[in-house]
């Protein structure tokens, strides 16, 4: 509604309340506000903390692995005709860029004095992220996730029992991360005295789409001088996969005020004109959700409906505010891979690259045909290798009919 | 007019020295024909006030029994506009029974806010819980409802501080709702020694009753709760009959009625004998 059609400076949002123009803000239920003041505050405080900075620092270093590379795919360059870069966030500690948040985050709840962390997970990666974490650093930890992701994630549950974490299978609903975040927040309101709810999107109520996008946007700068050094110039295109959208953010955000283009890809399911879709911008309109305003898949009258992907960590039906603000703004353009695209550019990148993405990483790579048209044979295509794919072989094997 | 009908009901209650009994039932549960019968039977049963719950996917601060409400609600093929007839049919049988929705904004969003204070208005409600919009958030919908005479009831929690007290209060009207657990409804129970001093503190902050809700389950916990409040809701509870009704085959009208009729008992009688 108050949303400039075109600001001057992308990066000023959000403002003090929460806003990315018409979107995000503060949805929730009473007993949670004080709580999420009180995570602003520790965050401003945080964020101001050199100490605090040079710490996490350290561990995206030493114990994430960051730097991650920025490859040049040689072989998919030839393919689409342009020139693509893989920023090789598969390679962090735990296989994607979940980590960058969860350390940030860990640190923040310390803090704070917090000594029991739940965490909410679709596929697995924010989950086993966050086990991680608690690991680290001796803290207690409960993860909600939905009954069927338990089931096509089988491997990631494992992992994270092993990292101590305890995982509650969410039945309610479609039994995916919709209804997990749903648990997830039923938990932190019952335990508010003790509990430090770590999100993994860039969603939920302020301060969370702002704090995660802080977090990862270690993603795009890292992005900016490693493209400089071996380009000597900025991508002209840079792109990700959407589910709540915190690798997207990550990898735009030091990119907004550039002539850099943006493309988010969001799940397209079965297709976005079928019923079976996770498209919340490309197949959904603003309504309130999980603390915040945003585009979500919802029916006329407002009920939110079932989001469905062959990706378990994009089968969720909203999106994170700062890209649905991007989107009204025109800044960056959100398009759509099915799981069949999806499925294609997995096996494509194995081929020619000899790296298995994640079935989520797979749809921003399903788009580069079309993106690096876009941009010609000399453009500079960066895409976020978000996670790595060993996770989703039995998913993919299914698919394929193929028995393993 | 509507926002008098809560005041009218309060002043009325102080009158005759004892608290209020409120009912919350879901719009549509089990199916939207009983649950006409239910809430039609409610103030013969004792509810002084109704909440009438209106179904949305993803009530994150409730427990099982009203989220399994909810989805039989939903699955029954209630809508708003299906709640907003059946508080009509209602309001066209009983001028004095205050009748407040309890629910999510979504809906709300998705309805618009003037085009949803006007409808609830016309059918003869008389004030609003939205559980997902705090007072941050809060002022398009007050400024709507204000339009339309309907009282906005915020929540006020075991969280709630004295500094965060006055904005809860701020556009606040007909009564506040404390939430006596930190948690979702029908989960923890209540302790009325930890509520009284809370109930005293926001009745002097916002100079309206307090209706206190979400761990009241028996006639004995509502009796506690009447003996320190303006009002005690019972939510989970009556739901839970819908369930047992369904369940054993019973009629459901009747199971929700009689344990209306029940608490509401033990909350009339509550101050008899207690010095007041």
């Amino acid at each position: 509604m108050n949303a400039p059609a075109k600001p001057n400076d992308y990066t000023a949002y959000p403002d003090a309340a929460g806003r990315f123009g018409r979107f995000g803000g503060r949805y929730m239920p009473e007993t949670l506000m004080p709580l999420v003041h009180d995570l602003e505050a520790a965050y401003a405080a945080a964020k101001a903390d050199e100490g605090f900075q040079a710490q996490l620092d350290g561990l995206l270093r030493q114990y994430a692995g960051r730097p991650s590379p920025l490859y040049f795919a040689e072989r998919l360059s030839e393919r689409f005709g342009a020139r693509v870069y893989l920023k090789r966030e598969e390679l962090n500690h735990t296989g994607s860029h979940k980590i960058n948040n969860c350390l940030g985050q860990i640190l923040l709840a310390m803090r704070m004095g917090k000594t029991r962390i739940i965490a909410e997970t679709g596929a697995g990666q924010h989950g086993v992220a966050t086990a991680t974490v608690c690991a680290r650093f001796g803290l207690q930890c409960v993860i909600y996730m939905g009954a069927v992701d338990v089931e096509r994630q089988k491997p990631n549950v494992f992992r994270m029992n092993l990292l101590g974490a305890e995982v509650r299978p969410v039945h309610a609903g479609s039994a995916t991360l919709k209804d997990a975040m749903n648990e997830a927040l039923r938990d932190w309101v019952t335990n508010v005295h003790d509990t430090y709810y770590l999100i993994g999107s860039a969603a939920g109520p302020h301060p969370y789409p702002v704090m995660v996008r802080d977090f990862q946007k270690v993603i795009g700068e890292e992005v900016r001088e490693q493209c400089l050094a071996a380009e000597g110039r900025l991508p002209d295109a840079v792109v990700a996969c959407v589910g709540g959208g915190s690798n997207a953010i990550g990898l735009f955000y030091p990119f907004l005020n550039d002539d850099v283009r943006i493309f988010g890809v969001e799940a397209a399911g079965e297709g976005v004109d079928t019923n079976r879709h996770a498209a919340a911008i490309n197949g959904g309109r603003p309504g309130v959700l999980h603390g915040n305003m945003t585009y979500l898949l919802q029916d006329a009258e407002g009920q939110i409906t079932e989001a469905h992907s062959i990706s378990a960590g994009l089968d969720y039906p909203g999106i994170g505010p700062e890209h649905a603000f991007l989107h009204e703004a025109g800044r960056a353009k959100y398009l759509t891979a099915t799981d069949d695209e999806a499925l294609a550019a997995f096996q494509l990148l194995a081929e020619l690259e000899g790296i298995l993405p994640a079935i989520e990483s797979s749809h921003a790579l399903a788009r580069l045909p079309e993106v690096c048209a876009e941009v010609g044979k000399d453009g500079i295509v960066v895409v976020n290798l978000s996670g790595r794919g060993d996770k989703d072989v039995a998913t993919v094997a299914a698919h394929l009919g193929r028995q393993i | 007019m509507s926002r008098e009908r809560i005041e009218a009901r309060f002043a009325a209650l102080k009158a005759e020295g004892r608290s209020a009994f409120v009912a919350y039932v879901m719009a549509g549960d089990p199916d939207p024909a009983t649950s006409r019968e239910i809430v039609k039977g409610l103030p013969a049963a004792g509810a002084d006030l109704i909440e009438l719950g209106f179904p949305f996917s993803d009530p994150v601060a409730e427990g099982p029994p009203i989220q399994k409400a909810a989805q039989r609600a939903l699955a029954a093929g209630m809508t708003l506009r299906g709640v907003f007839e059946l508080a009509a049919d209602f309001r066209r049988g009983d001028q004095d029974t205050p009748l407040i929705l309890m629910g999510y904004l979504n809906l709300i969003v998705s309805m618009g806010f003037s085009a949803f204070a006007r409808a609830a208005a016309e059918a003869g409600i008389d004030g609003v819980i939205v559980v997902d919009c705090p007072p941050e958030e809060a002022d398009p919908l007050a400024d709507a409802l204000d339009a339309a005479g309907l009282a906005l009831i915020f929540l006020a929690t075991p969280t709630t501080d004295d500094k965060r007290l006055p904005v809860v209060v701020n556009r606040a009207s007909g009564f506040i709702y404390y939430v006596s657990v930190a948690g979702v409804t029908g989960v923890k129970e209540a302790d009325e020694s930890a509520v009284a001093p809370n109930v005293a503190r926001i009745q002097a902050a916002s100079g309206l009753p307090v209706a206190v809700g979400f761990g009241i389950r028996t006639p004995e916990r509502a009796a506690a709760i009447a003996r320190i409040a303006d009002a005690a809701v019972v939510g989970s509870a009556l739901v839970d009959e819908v369930a047992e009704g369904l369940a054993m085959n019973e009629s459901v009208t009747t199971r929700v009625l009689s344990k209306a009729e029940t608490l509401s008992k033990a909350v009339r009688f509550a101050r008899v004998g207690a010095a007041v």
